[in-house]
């Protein structure tokens, strides 16, 4: 309960450091503000126009819609992208601010919730982008979309607290953060992402149902592409396995914060 | 009745290193044992500081000035004991923390008072305030990146102290930016001293820590060794610094610090380096008439007697004045007298004889003894420091139009 009331006396700090975040990217920038829409559109355009128009990648069982293999790649590209910002970021957060750790008083959770807050505003950039092209592509959003939220709410909360956990642990052990870079290109690939689960050899395809994000990203998929609500077993399992990996994080947050100022 | 606004009780704070890291792991979760090297960088620190006190804390590089202000401000936790803080600590740990030099001073202000915990409505009106304190004028809305460091200075001054703390910590920091600046950020710490702040203050110079603080706190590995008036604690701490330089051979008795009755009634402390060789010592004040007045001609003589062969021994004298400002120091050395081998129990004599333009006022004589010098001011064994070994007194002379600290005898021409 402290850390809620914390968190919430802090908030204007949270706030202010996601926006600090955001604008430094393209402070001096002419543009500025308008490159949060224009790189997430310029990323979405690329696949829309390139992979369908030019290279005419065609989704299996779904040959007669133009785009499809487009909107099945942004769709779990961005679920893959808002979890490994995510944890990524996590994992070196509290050794970023190692400076100001040991030097201000705050309360350190506000940390992650940083790193979560401005993936989660990047995320909704990249979603404006893509309705914005597949509107216009003739491609409009369905009702299933009332499901996002939902899926996103999964996403960030186990990448919280997977990353919460990784990033205590890379305090003491430096190693960590290294895995984690590796472990996240590796998951890139284990994930079906860029293809169809269909074209795994039947042998290890059963392998990817270990993989929570199989799950959180079939769901993007099943929402944006096939226009149906993502598999509900799975993502209720994921989404226990993201409140067992916060709670855990947060005992260990506990636990460990006093120590992390001694080794920063 | 308790006044303390800071109650340190039993303070200790040990670094553990474990093994393997593992077993930090383990004894999170209650498993394993304490790992073998635990470093006390802080050991059973107790003091306490009323609401207005100005303490200066005094120690050399690792003697855990750094963590004892880390543990107040709660940046860090104490391993044992506790802090007990009655208010709100403000620290100046490091100015411009977290600046962002591509946002203007205005953002980055907006974003240090968020840090601090401000509330949005309070946070806007900190920004006027620390806008006028500043005064940065235009610049508050230009970049930090276009700033010089005093700017950045004058802007992170004024974030750290836009609202008066209960326990204000200042580290070295506040020693950048300009003499004007530098003052007006002394008399916002004197106002908040006034509206019952406590201030601790961190300094390598003896002049800020005289000026500022009126009781010093010594820390010499972890420990608290001394907690008097700033200007006993200073004393102490250059007499054992002094100590420190000097080379000692096998075999030669090393000198010790001795604590002896204070010569002003103000003092607490009173500390002597000392070998036990030096068996006598006088030193006199030689001058004409029953008074010394300012203008008139000194000599002082110091005579010693060694109970141990010595092949080169100096003698120093020094003057400070009330507000510790050294006015003069220096030695038979370093002035580039010959000296030569001196035989246990044979007397050895130093004199000095200056005109004496000080300006009327009480001033502190520094006696040194010490033996064989080397480079430019150092010696391989001290025998005897005091640093306020005799006040004295300096009555008006003839020569009365000027003030100052010392009598410059310029010859004043008018050309019409």
């Amino acid at each position: 309960m402290g850390m809620i009331h914390d968190i919430w006396r802090y908030r204007h700090f949270i706030v202010s450091s996601v926006h600090s975040e955001l604008a430094t990217r393209f402070v001096r920038s002419r543009l500025g503000g308008l490159w949060m829409i224009v790189q997430p559109l310029a990323q979405v355009l690329m696949y829309a126009l390139i992979l369908s128009a030019v290279l005419s990648a065609k989704l299996p069982g779904m040959e007669d819609t133009r785009f499809a293999y487009a909107v099945y790649l942004l769709a779990g590209i961005a679920g893959w992208s808002l979890f490994s910002e995510v944890v990524g970021r996590s994992a070196r957060v509290f050794i970023e601010n190692a400076e100001l750790m040991k030097k201000m008083v705050f309360p350190r959770i506000c940390l992650p919730l940083i790193v979560a807050g401005t993936a989660l505003v990047n995320h909704a950039f990249l979603f404006a982008a893509a309705f914005l092209v597949f509107v216009a592509l003739g491609h409009p959003p369905q009702a299933d979309l009332a499901w996002l939220p939902m899926v996103v709410l999964v996403n960030l909360g186990l990448a919280m607290g997977l990353g919460l956990v990784l990033g205590v642990f890379n305090v003491f052990v430096r190693d960590v953060g290294q895995l984690v870079d590796l472990a996240l290109q590796y998951g890139f690939w284990f994930t079906p992402i860029v293809y169809m689960p269909q074209i795994l050899p039947e042998n290890i395809r059963f392998l990817l149902q270990f993989n929570p994000l199989y799950w959180v990203v079939t769901g993007y998929q099943n929402i944006l592409v096939f226009h149906a609500p993502p598999a509900p077993g799975g993502l209720a399992l994921v989404a226990a396995l993201a409140a067992l990996f916060l709670l855990a994080a947060l005992r260990l947050f506990r636990r460990a914060a006093p120590e992390m100022v001694d080794v920063l | 009745m308790n006044t303390s606004i800071l109650d340190v009780m039993g303070l200790e704070k040990c670094f553990h290193s474990y093994a393997r890291e593992r077993h930090r792991f383990m004894a999170w979760i209650g498993l394993g044992k304490q790992g073998p090297g635990a470093k006390k960088v802080l050991e059973n620190i107790s003091f306490r500081i009323a609401p207005g006190e100005a303490v200066g804390v005094i120690g050399e590089n690792g003697a855990g000035k750094s963590t004892l202000l880390k543990l107040i401000a709660g940046t860090m936790r104490p391993t044992r004991g506790t802090i007990r803080v009655d208010g709100t600590v403000s620290a100046i740990l490091e100015l411009g923390m977290g600046f962002n030099g591509e946002f203007t001073g205005r953002r980055n202000a907006y974003h240090a008072a968020a840090l601090l915990g401000f509330s949005r409505a309070d946070a806007g009106g900190a920004l006027e305030e620390i806008c006028r304190f500043s005064e940065l004028g235009g610049h508050f809305d230009q970049p930090v990146r276009t700033y010089s460091s005093g700017m950045r200075m004058r802007l992170a001054f004024s974030v750290a102290t836009a609202r008066r703390p209960d326990i204000l910590i200042v580290d070295e920091a506040l020693s950048v930016g300009d003499a004007y600046f530098q003052h007006k950020c002394m008399q916002r710490i004197r106002a908040f001293r006034e509206a019952g702040t406590a201030l601790l203050f961190v300094s390598h110079s003896q002049h800020a820590l005289r000026m500022l603080c009126s009781r010093g706190l010594l820390l010499e590995h972890g420990r608290l060794v001394m907690d008097a008036d700033a200007a006993s604690v200073i004393d102490y701490y250059r007499a054992a610094t002094v100590r420190k330089c000097e080379i000692n051979e096998p075999g030669d008795p090393g000198s010790r610090l001795e604590g002896l009755p204070p010569v002003t009634p103000e003092r607490q402390a009173r500390t002597v380096l000392s070998r036990g060789t030096v068996e006598e010592l006088s030193v006199d004040m030689l001058f004409d008439g029953d008074a010394l007045r300012s203008g008139d001609w000194l000599t002082i003589r110091i005579r010693a007697r060694f109970s141990g062969h010595y092949p080169e021994p100096h003698a120093g004298i020094g003057v400070r004045n009330a507000l510790g400002v050294v006015i003069y120091e220096a030695n038979t050395y370093t002035l580039g007298c010959a000296s030569g081998p001196v035989a246990a129990g044979r007397l050895f004599t130093a004199a000095f004889r200056f005109r004496c333009d000080l300006f009327p006022d009480t001033y502190e004589l520094m006696i040194g003894l010490a033996d064989t010098g080397y480079d430019k001011d150092a010696f391989e064994r001290s025998l005897f420091f005091d640093q306020a070994f005799r006040i004295f007194e300096v009555l008006p002379g003839v020569d009365t139009g000027w003030t100052g600290l010392y009598n410059l005898r310029p010859r004043a021409e008018v050309h019409l």
